[in-house]
């Protein structure tokens, strides 16, 4: 597709320990297009937030990318180093945390901040750039913003330094957002809120956005595809609706069942046996076979089919009719 | 979250040490192995100093007053006789007072860290465990004497312990009234740390699952909480017991610590440097270099710890 | 009979600054108010849950029922007993093992220094009991192994050390457990797991919950009555049926709308007015009137009395049948 913002193929990242090299990454590749969002979900340990740091260029040492490539807007820039990267990562790529304090600094007003970052990255006046802040905090839904355009992070509740958080991450004009469980932090009627914005946001600016989180909910209202991973793999790729009301993988349809609305009125809940394996233990083959009811001999032995064409990295997927 | 596959049976503590990241990292670091050897080859000859000297320089029997001042390694103009190290004035041999003196350092410098911690872990818990009034007399307290220089406060503790004690027992009670004196001076930062991580450990869970069922305020201290703060703890205690060993020997030097009859690193430096400029430098370069070697060695062997168990650092 | 009875509970923490900012600054001392004035009773062998969001005083509430904080006024009784003023030495121990309690962080719940053995008895040997063989019985009673009462708790996953938490909740054998959100810090499969073996316990041992949780998917599926929490006031308490099916009060109505649906393909919320007031300030008369979409002038003056419509009790003016 022409419009393709983010590409990765066959990323891996590996890190070694002591103990030998693990690899929170193996293998994953997936597109998004401008405008789309594309929920990443996965359980703690699948790798879904190294994706993102390492799309970034902020795995924390001794992680690295061992393999694969990742192209932003037609360039590659998996091997960009230091000044380059933050370049790309201020101007290019957004980035919305769980924690919206860890991107705030403390010691600067928001307006600041804000304006700060759009005189780095945009070429335009400082009288612009404090006009922009203000409709930027007017956009994100604070109330009284030029009031409020020299307030410290501190003086803001959790909802509202989110939406600060989202405002800074869209004032240089990226064309990608990266949003790492924007909302995990937040309670129930802020979480709505938050996702609101996110979306109205980028689909009247066409930014393209890599939503990861744990919360199936979350993905089923924000995203428009989705992908699942599972120690380190992505094991289901597709349209968030044929993912989630038809899972083609078991671990996607192990997941779904086993949240609390799916099993609504049954006595007991879907349950899956076992649990994620550490990374320096991912077994042979598929790495779900062990929990996996439908395993035969092939999965033991082979890791799944590349996800390129297909939508799932399972030798056998579930037809319709088995997974309800 | 991760399962483990079952493991047969409980693992000893010995192999969880040397599984552990700890064991990992102090294979990989050259200094805190080379610090550790010498650390240990210095408390083991002076734990077994009467097995490895070759006189004892305290039993007047031994002594030879036509050995004085010789010099290492040479033999003695009159008996023939040659020593390690040289002698001192009174024949002494340098390299049986080192080892001797280096028994009262240490000595000293443990028993005084010993002290300190017990006391430092004591008011740090129940201060920070308790809190309130309890709390504000005992850290005020400590920062009061924060101010004073350590040394200052041990030379007064000293000197007032010194003016109780009968003059007929004062030689005797040195070597104790110096643990003291040290000790009081070094307890702050045990309390000072000990707090800390008792307020962080009393919030969390585990202590109110013991609240809970009824556990005694005394019982949750010692049963839960301080086990989890003891990390900080041994990485003060291996430079405290650095600045314990200088402490003592700065007391000596200055002629308030061990008395000439026990004498330690500090009072032979002290009693060296009066010939220093009459040419006998042994007699002051070798305990003086033996007191900098030990005090370097501990010391990086406690910043190496502080840095192994800063879990920010790795 | 109701093994659990709160009656105009109510907690005031002191949030004040310490008193030289107060002197300086010339402020008095300021109060937040966590819980107040909640009204609810707790059926034997039932489960009873709090949801609400933060601030809604829900933790406030399940650390008071075991005593780990004591009310400002107002009563917990259970079985009879009210732990904060009861002398008789003998009736509050047999209470205290009676009573126990899950926590939220598995990682902070299970103290890092002891074995796995040593941890699940401590209730058992604190009060002088045989616990020879227990902890062994009680691992293999949540799906762990009788071997990994020799461990130590790093060894073990989030799910796995919850466990460890619900085998240490059952050794001194009680009839109640506090359970303060069992498994947010879990994720959905690990959390499906751990949820049905509460269900079965339950069931085994004739346990008592009182489960706390911002989770309406996890109370919906586990509960047989729902308390909702509002900024340390009860708004609502029905059954999972009615608070779901016929919602009585606007908040839970907010709320039930604002949670993310599985099957809410592209949905458009309707999104929440505002957020979640100061606590130390509340609003006056119903709490929730500054972000309520019905309220009118009695709102703003008059706190609402709880009342019952049918099974439900509803704390609001407006509320109908």
């Amino acid at each position: 597709m022409s419009d393709t913002v983010l590409s990765i193929r066959e990323l891996s990242v590996e890190i070694p320990t002591h103990t030998g090299i693990v690899k929170p990454v193996d293998g994953v590749s997936y597109d998004i297009c401008a405008g789309e969002i594309l929920g990443i979900v996965g359980e703690s340990g699948a790798g879904k937030s190294m994706a993102g740091n390492a799309v970034i260029g902020l795995l924390s040492p001794p992680a690295h990318i061992a393999a694969g490539e990742i192209w932003l807007n037609g360039s590659r820039i998996d091997a960009l180093e230091g000044e380059d990267m933050r370049r790309l990562r201020g101007k290019q790529i957004g980035m919305v945390f769980q924690d919206p304090l860890t991107s705030l600094n403390p010691l600067l007003s928001i307006g600041d901040q804000l304006t700060e970052t759009m005189l780095t990255h945009l070429d335009i006046s400082r009288g612009e750039a404090d006009r922009r802040a203000i409709a930027a905090l007017e956009e994100v839904g604070i109330p009284g913003a030029a009031e409020r355009i020299d307030s410290y992070p501190h003086e803001f509740s959790g909802g509202m330094r989110q939406r600060v958080v989202i405002a800074l991450a869209l004032c240089a004009e990226p064309s990608l957002i990266i949003a790492d469980e924007p909302t995990t932090a937040l309670d129930v009627s802020v979480q709505a809120q938050i996702i609101a914005l996110l979306k109205r946001l980028c689909r009247d600016r066409g930014t393209a956005v890599m939503l990861i989180t744990h919360d199936m909910g979350v993905i089923a209202e924000a995203a428009d595809r989705v992908g699942v991973m599972y120690a380190g793999r992505l094991v289901e790729l597709g349209a968030v609706r044929d993912v989630l009301t038809a899972p083609q993988h078991p671990y996607t349809h192990g997941l779904m069942a086993s949240t609390p609305l799916a099993s609504q009125g049954k006595a007991r809940l879907h349950q899956i046996e076992g649990a994620m394996p550490r990374l320096n233990k991912v077994p042979e083959g598929c790495p779900f076979h062990p929990r996996c009811a439908y395993a035969r001999d092939k999965c033991r032995v082979a890791p799944g089919p590349k996800i390129a064409d297909g939508r799932t990295a399972c030798w056998f997927p579930l037809v319709a009719e088995k997974a309800s | 979250m991760t399962d483990m596959p079952l493991k047969p049976a409980q693992q000893s503590r010995l192999r969880i040490f040397l599984d552990s990241d700890i064991f990992y990292m102090f294979k990989k670091s050259p200094v805190a192995i080379l610090s550790t050897i010498v650390v240990a080859i210095l408390v083991l000859s002076a734990v077994f100093a009467p097995l490895i000297a070759p006189t004892n320089p305290f039993d007047p029997a031994s002594l030879n007053l036509m050995n004085g001042f010789t010099g290492p390694m040479t033999p003695n103009a009159f008996t023939g006789d040659s020593f390690l190290l040289g002698t001192d004035d009174q024949g002494r041999d340098v390299f049986s007072t080192i080892l001797y003196g280096m028994r009262v350092s240490l000595f000293v410098g443990v028993a005084a860290v010993l002290f300190a911690m017990v006391l430092g872990i004591t008011l740090g818990l129940i201060s920070g465990y308790v809190g309130g009034w309890t709390e504000t007399i005992i850290m005020r307290t400590a920062d009061v004497q924060l101010t004073f220089p350590s040394i200052l406060v041990a030379m007064l503790i000293f000197g007032v312990a010194k003016g109780f004690t009968p003059v007929e027992y004062r030689d005797q009670m040195a070597i104790w009234v110096l643990i003291l004196a040290i000790g009081l001076s070094d307890w702050v930062q045990f309390a000072r740390v000990v707090r800390g991580a008792t307020l962080v450990e009393k919030r969390k869970e585990y202590v109110e699952a013991a609240r809970l069922i009824g556990r005694t305020p005394f019982a949750i201290m010692l049963r839960h909480i301080l086990p989890n703060v003891l990390s900080p703890v041994l990485v003060i205690a291996t430079i405290s017991l650095a600045l314990a060993i200088i402490a003592e020997a700065t007391l000596s030097f200055l002629g308030v610590g061990a008395p000439a009859t026990q004498p330690s690193l500090g009072t032979l430096i002290r009693i060296g440097q009066g010939f220093l400029f009459s040419g006998e430098w042994w007699i002051l370069l070798f305990p003086a270099v033996t007191l900098l070697v030990l005090a370097l060695s501990v010391n990086l062997l406690g910043d190496w710890l502080r840095d192994a168990l800063n879990p920010r650092l790795r | 009979m109701a093994l659990i009875s709160v009656k105009a509970l109510t907690r005031v923490f002191d949030a004040s600054k310490p008193w030289l900012n107060r002197v300086i600054e010339r402020r008095g001392k300021s109060f937040l108010t966590a819980v107040s004035d909640v009204d609810f009773e707790v059926a034997e062998r039932s489960t009873y849950a709090l949801v609400g969001e933060s601030g809604s005083g829900k933790s406030t509430i399940g650390r008071m029922l075991v005593g780990l904080l004591t009310p400002t006024s107002g009563t917990v009784e259970i079985n009879g007993v009210n732990l904060a003023t009861e002398t008789d030495a003998r009736k509050i121990d047999v209470i205290r093992s009676d009573i126990q309690m899950i926590f939220q962080d598995p990682f902070a719940s299970l103290n890092p220094r002891w074995r796995v053995g040593d941890i699940i008895v401590e209730p058992v040997v604190a009060r002088g009991g045989d616990a020879s063989g227990l902890a062994e019985k009680l691992l293999e009673q949540v799906g762990l192994s009788a071997l990994d009462a020799g461990k130590f708790p790093h060894e073990f996953s989030g799910g796995q050390r919850q466990r460890i938490c619900i085998a240490r909740a059952l050794s001194s054998e009680p009839k109640l457990i506090v359970c303060d959100e069992p498994t947010s810090a879990l994720d959905v499969s690990v959390q499906a797991q751990v949820l049905n073996l509460m269900s079965d316990l339950k069931d085994n041992y004739g346990l008592t919950y009182v489960l706390i949780s911002h989770d309406l998917t996890v109370v919906q599926h586990m509960a047989d009555r729902i308390g909702v929490l509002y900024l340390g006031r009860l708004v609502e308490e029905a059954s999972p049926e009615d608070l779901f099916a016929r919602t009585k009060h606007p908040y839970t109505k907010m709320l039930l709308e604002a949670a993310p649906r599985m099957d809410g393909f592209g949905r458009e919320a309707e999104l929440p007015e505002g957020e979640i007031p100061d606590p130390i300030n509340p609003p006056t008369g119903c709490a929730f009137h500054p972000r309520c979409p019905i309220s009118t002038d009695i709102c703003r003056t008059e706190r609402p009395p709880m009342r019952s419509l049918n099974k439900t009790r509803v704390a609001c003016h407006l509320a109908e049948e």
